[in-house]
């Protein structure tokens, strides 16, 4: 069912099956090498499905799916292994020479070459969602899966790791799936938003403001009161709430 | 690890400012004053033995503590309690080095692989709940009154503790970290080696500890009878002959040995869990 694509994502059909219940039900995605796409939804639409479906995590779903073969996934929880230092965290599973350095390579890309040696367990919660990060670039994936990594940190880490994001993708590249439901958030870093519901991505928006983006351009609101009507917030006002 | 869980975080605002006045003097006799307070308990039971035993509080029966030194040095000096021990030991670490890697190996398989559970873990908890000091007469008719019955019997008593432990460390690893290590490429080995293991080893510690405790114990039970070495046969002729000096020290020397393996297996697991130690101190 899975098979391998040279870069971007080709999906066909997938569905998933909980019980009696369809997650999934027929859901096409196409993602071009390089493109940043958000995945929005309401709670229990199938967003973390349709994502470990792509990672590889989830083999019983049926339908087709073409993923590159690197591929690296951030969770919400940053899932570093305790045990394991900073730096041998990051190039966790990889192989050859030159680790250590490779490792202090990525971590700079974070801003965290100084926490290296240190133990998972005493860094912050955004330190260790940035250490997550770089574990996920250092493989250089084509396919960057991003499962609400921001959605454990506070508002003002959130913003300092959402501009780190942007800047990362516009530097690497990657085609990028990030599952959020964080209008904004979507707003912010991709160029396409799909809205996930009754198990098939049922609406597109394309983002095509330029970057780095604003919260206050007149654009920017028009596109999040769409996204928020495709949510079923009706009240523009309280759509901070909402998100 | 001398933290106390309940106590609140060490602050950083000075001393002062809290309403006390601490200088740096006081500091230090704090510290020294901590020191002193480990041992004072010991120290105390010690001297209530002694005064208590002279005076006769603790009955006829019950040497004072300088007598059971005396004995102590007595003892070592003309030999015979280092050789004793030095027997008793060999019987201790004969059954360990036959019952912990037979519960390391049984509980690894059982925790890693579910075929091995299925045939492994039934069988080892029912004889689980047989004590295994209830097999001492059986041992016994086995393989007769020699060494063979005696080092049997603590492998057999060390095997379960660390058995469980090793089977729930291992059941118990976060599958959210087995799931994103295999996510970053990490094979089967890699993740017993990498995850698995790291994340089951403070349990198996556990496991560890208690085992060790299980042996000194079965050593005592086993050393009761047929044994004419080992400090299990030095206190039962002392019991005869009513040398209470001498009951005593052994006594003493059975609660040295725990204390010390113990210590032992704490000293591993600062070093093989200093990771943990992130959790009190940045």
């Amino acid at each position: 069912m899975t098979t391998t694509v040279r870069r971007g994502v080709r999906v066909r059909g997938l569905r998933r099956v909980f019980g009696e219940r369809a997650v999934l039900d027929g859901v096409d995605l196409d993602i071009a090498p390089g493109e940043f796409v958000a995945l929005l939804g309401a709670s229990g639409s199938g967003k973390s499905t349709l994502l470990r479906a792509l990672a590889g995590l989830d083999g019983e779903g049926s339908g087709e799916i073409g993923v590159p073969g690197k591929r690296a996934v951030v969770y919400q929880e940053h899932r570093l292994l305790p045990w394991s230092r900073v730096w041998d965290n990051v190039v966790l599973g990889l192989r050859g020479r030159g680790l250590r350095e490779r490792a202090e390579t990525a971590l700079a890309e974070v801003g965290l070459t100084a926490r290296a040696d240190a133990w998972p367990l005493t860094l912050s919660g955004g330190e260790a969602q940035r250490v997550a990060l770089a574990r996920a670039l250092v493989r250089t994936p084509d396919l960057l899966l991003l499962d609400e990594p921001f959605g454990a940190l506070d508002a003002l880490t959130r913003l300092n790791a959402q501009a780190l994001v942007a800047d990362l993708w516009a530097e690497h590249r990657p085609a990028v799936l990030l599952v959020t439901h964080d209008v904004e958030e979507a707003l912010l870093l991709a160029d396409r938003a799909l809205l996930l519901a009754d198990g098939r991505i049922e609406r597109e928006y394309a983002v095509d403001l330029p970057r780095p983006r604003s919260l206050d351009d007149p654009r920017f609101i028009a596109l999040r009161r769409d996204l928020l009507g495709g949510l079923g917030v009706r009240a523009v006002a309280t759509a901070k709430e909402a998100s | 690890m001398s933290t106390d869980l309940l106590d609140p975080p060490r602050s950083a605002i000075p001393a002062a400012a809290r309403g006390s006045t601490v200088t740096r003097s006081g500091a230090v006799l704090v510290s020294l004053l901590r020191r002193a307070r480990k041992v004072i308990g010991l120290v105390a039971v010690l001297a209530l033995w002694e005064a208590g035993a002279r005076a006769g509080w603790l009955g006829s029966t019950t040497p004072p503590l300088s007598d059971v030194a005396v004995r102590g040095w007595e003892m070592l000096s003309s030999g015979a309690l280092l050789e004793n021990l030095g027997v008793s030991l060999v019987r201790v670490l004969k059954g360990l080095a036959i019952g912990l890697p037979a519960g390391l190996v049984l509980g690894l398989l059982a925790g890693l692989f579910r075929v091995s559970e299925d045939i492994i873990d039934a069988p080892v908890q029912a004889v689980r709940m047989l004590p295994h000091l209830a097999l001492v007469p059986l041992f016994i008719i086995w393989f007769g009154i020699g060494e063979t019955s005696k080092v049997g019997l603590i492998a057999v008593g060390v095997v379960f503790p660390l058995y469980i432990n090793v089977f729930h460390g291992i059941r118990g690893v976060d599958e959210r970290l087995v799931e994103s290590a295999r996510t970053c490429g990490l094979g089967r080995i890699g993740l017993i080696r990498k995850v698995v293991l790291p994340g089951a080893l403070p349990q198996i510690l556990v496991g560890l500890r208690l085992s060790l405790g299980v042996a000194w114990l079965t050593l005592v039970v086993v050393e009761q009878s047929a044994t004419a070495s080992g400090i299990g046969f030095v206190i039962n002729q002392a019991t005869q002959f009513l040398q209470m000096d001498t009951v005593f020290l052994v006594l003493v020397v059975y609660a040295l040995l725990g204390v010390s393996t113990d210590l032992l297996v704490r000293l591993i697991e600062r070093r093989a869990l200093a990771w943990r130690k992130g959790l009190v101190a940045r």
